[in-house]
């Protein structure tokens, strides 16, 4: 046995050791990864899931004319200046028949939400023969009286409602007039103040239209730099000097943007503050060089025998870009588009110069109509003092999570459906 | 094709871009201001929203003194109508505003917040004085041998403070400087500590710069640990750490009862009625300011202002004290809401 032979079996041991190990630093660090994804959605699906369901009290209700205020119930204005509250009230009285003192009637009316009412009137301007008549109807509970249905023993102790509060729901509750429902209100509404009754449709709504301006405007322009950078700009040092700017700029801090956006846009142009269509401009510039530095690896991709061999048929440097490089090159291109887009979608930064961190009730219907985004209705919500907060905060960070997966899958699908080698 | 097609898109952006530039006028209110006005500016907000056939006004939290450098910007839509403070508005942000031609401006004041010092529900409840907190949490206090000097504050629990306090280390958690609750707390509490020593409250008439230096300004060596803005945070915190003490809003307290606990300052618990009377003495009023060159030129500011100063909203029995705002004295309310609903400009000469 050779001298060679006899120093490699020696060493064999502990190169397979040595070789195990590094495979296990790397299932290490995997699982590493999966343990902190799993921290934080075991963190964010505990304190979330239970804002995706919310408490109803079961109430008789009286449409009494004089209560309400109104002698007309198909007359608009009236139905928009009545008393639903009184009404209410006056069901919870008669519930309740012995609460006699002022302070003790607040604590009674404090159980049903402020915004119960909303639905009275709804449910009077489609059938306005209810006027003065009696419905049972479920009536949405107040943040606080949800939570405590919702706690375990120890939260109902703590709870911020009054031992005799407490006793009313009781009753309420044994006799059969509490339930629990699916809380569709939060993907129908925009926000409010009472957390019962704030949704996150009209985040999702800004967020749409600051992504479709953003897509509109960003989607063609870095395509088209990307283009004339790869396929016809001469090599010189003001192209490079270009290059390095633009990869210098995919790495400015985000809110650097926002601060741009507010100088030129909104100083300058005489913009409107907090609308979708300023918000969508800044986020612009921020995917930009995202999209046109993918753009350029993606065009890069496609091999010259494509370009030489329509070149060599007659087709034009515009036609070899047209109809051959582009095709061919897309699926790159919009994988890069996605992943600069779902990093926009996740942007509160910028938009914090340009006011679109605000409180917004009513639902945007367009790009110029005030609106929020999904990470901003996060952040607002975050910072506010209800207890009821907390879980919806989660729940939206929930829905901003599946926007972002659901992004990131197309981006991944495309690039698996659509990929070519050659 | 493909080039028509991102010709198409480019234009049809454009178009979506010019057709909107010109800022036209606004039909809904838009609000700047205190973060701490913040909660009790969007409830209004939103019932005003809700009752009339006007749009929901639109609030931005920029923090009192970003509020007022919006507002005094300009006249015209594209600035906003009203900003809410956590405190009155400096003569030079009234000036700022005359400048630049925002002349008539109507303030009101709306109600008080407490700043409350809390611990765990769970901790040893504790009673402070204003001495206490100065001792605690300034850079530099008096020396404990009695000399009249300074020296880098030495104390590590609430023992060495005050022998009455727990033998627990000083851990308080607060806003950062940026805070309007922080402005506060350090005027209030620390400032209000440092003047129980003659000699120190001798300095302001000699110089006030370093009056101000010793009287305001919080310790940096790990005792109090600035926890950002998001007083939710705080609370959290608390919790889990029944040693540390917080200072936030009042409304956080009245919300998270059961949880955490407030300690008495000077004697006094803070509730309703002991941050009202003023006995309670970690306490500020809150403020909006109104344009009056855009009342009539934004459709609703008059019915915001009657909104919120309505006896539903602000009175004692209101829904913002359900929120946790302190409600101003009755004599107090009725004279504001007069002036309020009149819109009556301010001369400038009640500001400092």
């Amino acid at each position: 046995m050779s001298k060679t032979t006899e120093q490699v079996r020696q060493s064999l041991a502990k190169r397979y050791r040595a070789e195990k190990r590094f495979r296990a630093f790397g299932i290490a660090s995997i699982a590493f990864g999966l343990l902190a994804l799993l921290l934080l959605f075991t963190d964010i699906i505990g304190k979330g899931h239970t804002a995706f369901f919310e408490h109803y009290i079961q109430m008789e209700v009286t449409f009494d004319a004089d209560t309400l205020g109104i002698d007309d119930a198909t007359n608009q204005d009236q139905l928009n200046f009545a008393n639903y509250d009184g009404v209410i009230r006056n069901a919870l009285r008669e519930r309740f028949p012995q609460v006699q003192s002022r302070g003790q009637k607040r604590e009674l009316y404090s159980l049903i939400s402020t915004g119960a009412g909303y639905p009275l009137r709804d449910m009077l301007a489609s059938h306005p023969a209810l006027l003065g008549q009696t419905r049972t109807l479920w009536l949405l509970a107040d943040d606080d009286v949800d939570q405590y249905f919702k706690a375990d023993r120890q939260g109902r102790e703590d709870s911020r409602l009054t031992p005799e509060q407490k006793a009313w729901l009781t009753s309420l509750d044994d006799n059969g007039q509490v339930k629990k429902e699916f809380n569709a209100s939060f993907f129908t509404s925009g926000d409010s103040r009472e957390p019962e009754l704030a949704g996150i449709w009209g985040a999702v709504c800004g967020s749409f239209f600051t992504m479709l301006v953003t897509l509109l405007l960003s989607f063609p322009i870095g395509v088209a730099a990307a283009i004339y950078l790869e396929e016809f700009a001469p090599r010189n040092r003001f192209t490079d000097f270009i290059e390095v700017n633009i990869n210098n700029l995919a790495a400015v801090p985000s809110i650097i943007f926002g601060l741009l956006g507010l100088a030129i846009f909104i100083g300058l142009f005489g913009m409107p503050r907090s609308v979708p269509l300023v918000g969508g401009i800044v986020l612009t510039l921020m995917t930009l060089p995202t999209i046109i530095i993918s753009s350029r690896a993606a065009i890069k991709a496609v091999p010259p025998s494509i370009r030489e061999a329509a070149m060599g048929l007659g087709a034009s440097p515009m036609q070899v870009v047209l109809h051959h490089v582009m095709p061919l090159a897309m699926p790159g291109m919009l994988t890069g588009a996605i992943i600069g887009m779902a990093q926009a979608l996740g942007e509160t930064a910028p938009l914090l110069m340009i006011g679109m961190v605000a409180f917004i009730v009513d639902v945007p219907a367009g790009p110029v109509d005030p609106a929020t985004v999904l990470p901003v209705q996060i952040y607002l919500w975050a910072d506010s003092p209800e207890q009821s907060f907390v879980a919806l905060t989660s729940a939206a960070i929930m829905v901003l999570l599946a926007f972002l997966i659901a992004m990131n899958t197309l981006a991944v699908f495309l690039r698996k459906r659509l990929e070519r080698r050659w | 094709m493909k080039l028509k097609m991102t010709a198409l898109v480019a234009s049809a952006a454009t178009a979506l871009t010019l057709a909107s530039a010109p800022a036209s006028a606004r039909d809904y209110i838009s609000i700047v201001g205190s973060s701490t006005v913040y909660p009790f500016a969007t409830t209004v907000a939103e019932r005003f929203g809700r009752s009339t056939s006007h749009p929901t006004p639109k609030i931005e939290s920029t923090g009192s003194g970003g509020g007022m450098k919006l507002f005094c910007a300009g006249v015209g839509t594209q600035n906003p109508d009203i900003t809410n403070a956590s405190r009155r508005m400096k003569k030079s942000e009234f000036e700022q505003c005359q400048q630049n031609g925002v002349k008539d401006i109507a303030e009101v004041v709306i109600g008080y917040d407490g700043i409350v010092v809390a611990n765990s529900a769970e901790a040893k409840h504790v009673d402070l004085t204003l001495r206490d907190l100065f001792l605690a949490l300034a850079k530099e206090v008096p020396n404990p041998n009695g000399k009249e000097e300074l020296v880098a504050n030495p104390y590590q629990t609430w023992k060495d403070v005050n022998p009455a306090l727990p033998n627990t280390k000083i851990e308080v958690l607060g806003p950062p400087p940026t805070s309007g609750t922080r402005d506060a707390f350090d005027e209030l509490a620390i400032e209000g500590g440092c003047k129980t020593f003659p000699w120190l409250k001798a300095i302001k008439s000699e110089d006030k710069g370093r009056y101000k230096a010793i009287c305001r300004s919080i310790r940096e060596d790990g005792a109090y640990i600035e926890a950002g803005e998001n007083d939710n945070l705080i609370v959290q915190k608390l919790q889990k750490n029944p040693a540390a003490f917080g200072v936030f809003g009042f409304s956080y307290l009245d919300q998270n009862r059961g949880k955490i606990q407030a300690a008495n300052v000077a004697g006094n618990a803070p509730t309703f009625d002991t941050i009202a009377s003023g006995d309670y003495p970690l306490s500020r009023s809150l403020y909006f300011y109104v344009k009056k060159a855009h009342v009539g030129v934004v459709p609703g500011i008059e019915g915001y202002v009657k909104e919120f100063t309505s006896e539903k909203a602000w009175g004692p029995d209101g829904y913002l004290a359900d929120k946790g705002m302190i409600p101003l004295g009755d004599d107090l309310r009725a004279d504001m809401g007069k002036q309020a609903r009149n819109l009556t400009p301010m001369t400038g000469d009640e500001l400092h």
